[in-house]
């Protein structure tokens, strides 16, 4: 019996580590929320570009913005925030571990992040909170929709700590070895998210909770606005590394490759973690109250993450073309061929990885100081984050899911599951394309976002736009048939798929690789910078926004029909 | 750390691509003054016409010079509040001569809204506390419409006005 039980842990040491039935439920549970996010905030969406092409008008008294809200606070916040935790718990199950205690405490993030969502859901549902999902003030939510999203935050920091002290517990045991990729990758993410959600916390907090509950006569509108985007950027990048880790570390294991480099993957989460947050002044560029000089340092500041990125995009293409030579596929482009396209597992992140050429460069030309005044607010910035976080992002979620569900579920991606899934891709990649295509042309011709139908008075312009308006909703239409079949397919893997074992696929480095650094590891260092860049960009224009301010602002809420 | 001679030739390109770009913009912002709209002019959100710009006999279009023209607005939920015409009728349509240099002033009386002349690069935030201002040229003539671009509540997509550039 003693023999066993030491055999048992030695077994559990190897790498990388069985997920209990315990921990599948908790991931699980996640994963669940997540998928009913997809379809509640999926379903918003199409009834928007219905509406904002004059097909239909909402019933019931149901008002535009909304379901607006409600598209926003469910995909952006609800949808991203659960499957990047459950997947993020998972990597960590796979590589470093859980133990029994840590489980429960993450059972705790859960929970705390179910009653937040739900709170903030009822407000919405209700009518009372019909303020997007970026609550500008001075338009006021009801009180519960600020502590609901509190609540949100403190579940998902919760979820941070235990997955820092995985590792933690996992380096004690391990004294001088590097930590696993994945696990690093992962405390990295929840350190940006951590660092930058203070700043939203703060602010609803101290100036959105007492101002609402009418403790606070008047709230200090570009303060406000500040904390927002100061976590509002990095926000982005919460939802586009996990796609990275999937990109770095578990695509080439899927295409029969190695991972180009380990230490280059590291370098580009740690400035990822350094460029990510001090950039926020990237979205409040024709803000007036910002000195413009501050604004152009933080411009040159988001520039800066451009850098990880272009080395992300070669460590691909670098692990394609190195996976297919070793093959045998020679020539110049002979490699490709090799590529498993008919494994979705490997099409729908790779698809995503095309979107991000496109994504990117608009986010560039967003980020371009005076040229964001022409595109600023217009729906080409709509167009722009429909690829990257609703195809870059979401499509490489949606390939972890083909094998992440059935693994934890104890079951196998079949042949006809896995056609589907290309078939969903190809859904997906082509009412995006229509969508997000029209959305970012009628941008440039000046047409707004976040607008209801409206024809401005039938200007010549104006019906130039709703043109448009009919192509989003052509392919938000076909983006609706993505999503029903994204959900057959979650429910056939999640509960009837055949029973089997689905491999986790972790890559491993090749077997001559250079070894990695060790100050990679240096967190303490990682983080006094990312703290010094942040006080850098912020702390000079932050005294100015507060030593200058004008009066404070009283609540409205009748603007949004209260 | 040891970087393939590739990568070190992409990121080298990259980098510097990036470096030369900013040189651009920066060029731009600093030398040729195209900074994004920041005007730092405070006003108190419910007294508005403490500050001389926003008082009613001022909104709408003035023309201060020779081809010189200052627009005076107030938004507020939702409305674009450019004055009146001779017989007290709220005004929704300003002309302006081609070629003229136009300086658009604006601040709001209650919740965030946006000011965009679809079309061209007057697009500005409007925010309770402060006036929001930018300087143009109106050189291509035609029918523009303003519309409010930040939301602001349920009439937000019926807040707009038109500006027609004549020759």
């Amino acid at each position: 019996m003693g023999l066993e039980k030491i055999k048992k842990v030695s077994n559990n040491e190897i790498l990388p580590l069985t997920i209990s039935k315990q921990e599948s439920r908790l991931y699980m549970s996640f994963i669940y929320v997540a998928i009913i996010s997809l379809l509640i905030g999926g379903l918003m969406g199409l009834l928007q570009t219905l509406v904002r092409s004059n097909t239909i008008t909402l019933p019931w008294g149901i008002g535009y913005y909304q379901i607006l809200t409600l598209h926003g606070v469910v995909l952006a916040l609800v949808l991203t925030t659960y499957f990047i935790i459950g997947f993020q718990f998972a990597l960590m199950g796979k590589t470093v571990g859980i133990s029994l205690k840590q489980r429960k405490v993450a059972w705790l993030s859960f929970w705390v992040m179910i009653v937040g969502t739900v709170m903030a859901a009822i407000t919405i549902l209700m009518g009372k909170a019909s303020v997007l999902y970026t609550f500008y003030a001075p338009l006021k939510a009801h009180p519960v929709f600020y502590i609901g999203l509190a609540l949100v935050i403190v579940g998902s920091w919760i979820a941070g700590f235990v997955n820092w002290h995985q590792l933690f517990v996992w380096k004690k045991k391990h004294p001088g070895e590097k930590s696993p990729l994945l696990a690093f990758m992962v405390a990295i993410n929840m350190a940006m998210w951590f660092i930058a959600s203070l700043g939203v916390a703060v602010a609803v907090l101290v100036q959105f909770i007492p101002w609402s509950l009418g403790y606070a006569e008047t709230i200090n509108v570009l303060v406000s606005r500040t904390l927002f985007w100061y976590f509002g950027h990095p926000l982005v990048y919460f939802w586009l590394l996990p796609a990275y880790m999937a990109w770095y570390a578990i695509i080439p294991k899927i295409i029969g490759g190695k991972i180009f480099s380990d230490s280059l993957a590291r370098l580009s989460f740690i400035l990822f973690l350094f460029f990510s947050i001090p950039v926020g002044f990237h979205h409040q560029l024709t803000e007036p109250g910002i000195d413009p000089v501050w604004k152009f340092i933080q411009v040159v500041l988001t520039f800066m993450v451009i850098i990880p990125s272009l080395m992300t995009a070669f460590s691909m293409f670098a692990t394609f073309e190195i996976t297919g030579r070793r093959k045998g596929f020679g020539g110049l482009f002979g490699w490709l061929k090799h590529l498993p396209w008919k494994d979705v597992r490997f099409l729908a992140p790779f698809i995503g990885m095309l979107a991000f050429i496109p994504g990117g460069a608009g986010g560039i030309i967003n980020a371009s100081h005076q040229m964001n005044a022409v595109v600023h607010n217009t729906i080409w910035v709509t167009g722009h984050f429909h690829l990257t976080v609703a195809t870059t992002v979401i499509l490489t979620f949606f390939g972890i899911s083909y094998w992440l569900i059935p693994h934890l579920t104890g079951r196998k991606l079949t042949p006809q599951l896995n056609r589907l899934g290309i078939i969903q891709t190809i859904v997906w990649t082509v009412g995006m394309t229509i969508m997000s295509g029209a959305m970012h042309i009628q941008g440039l011709l000046g047409g707004p976002r976040r607008s209801a139908f409206s024809e401005y008075g039938g200007t010549e312009q104006a019906s130039n736009w709703i043109g448009y308006q009919v192509a989003q909703a052509i392919g938000g239409s076909i983006l609706f048939i993505g999503i029903i079949l994204m959900l057959y397919i979650f429910i056939k893997l999640a509960f009837f798929a055949p029973k089997g074992i689905e491999e986790f696929p972790i890559a491993e480095e090749e077997e001559d690789a250079e070894p990695t650094p060790m100050f990679l590891e240096n967190w303490k260092l990682w983080i006094a910078i990312t703290l010094a860049l942040i006080l850098f960009a912020y702390t000079i224009p932050f005294v100015d926004i507060i030593q200058n301010s004008p009066p404070g602002s009283p609540p409205f809420s009748w603007p949004i029909g209260n | 750390m040891h970087l393939h001679k590739y990568e070190k030739k992409w990121l080298i390109f990259g980098i510097s691509s990036l470096v030369v770009f900013l040189i651009i913009l920066g060029f731009g912002a600093f030398w040729q003054g195209t900074h994004p709209q920041s005007h730092g002019v405070t006003i108190d959100p419910e007294n508005v016409e403490a500050n001389e710009a926003f008082r009613p006999e001022n909104l709408g279009i003035t023309k201060i010079d020779d081809n010189k023209y200052i627009v005076n607005i107030v938004a507020s939920a939702f409305n674009y509040d450019f004055g009146t015409d001779e017989n007290g009728a709220p005004l929704k349509h300003i002309r302006i001569p081609k070629g003229a240099t136009v300086l658009f002033q604006i601040t709001t009386k209650d919740v965030v809204h946006g000011f965009n002349i679809a079309g061209t690069n007057v697009n500005m935030m409007v925010e309770p506390g402060y006036v929001s201002s930018i300087e143009t040229v109106m050189d291509r003539t035609g029918e523009y419409t303003v519309v409010c671009n930040e939301y602001c509540g349920v009439g937000h997509h019926l807040m707009f006005a038109t500006v027609e550039v004549y020759d």
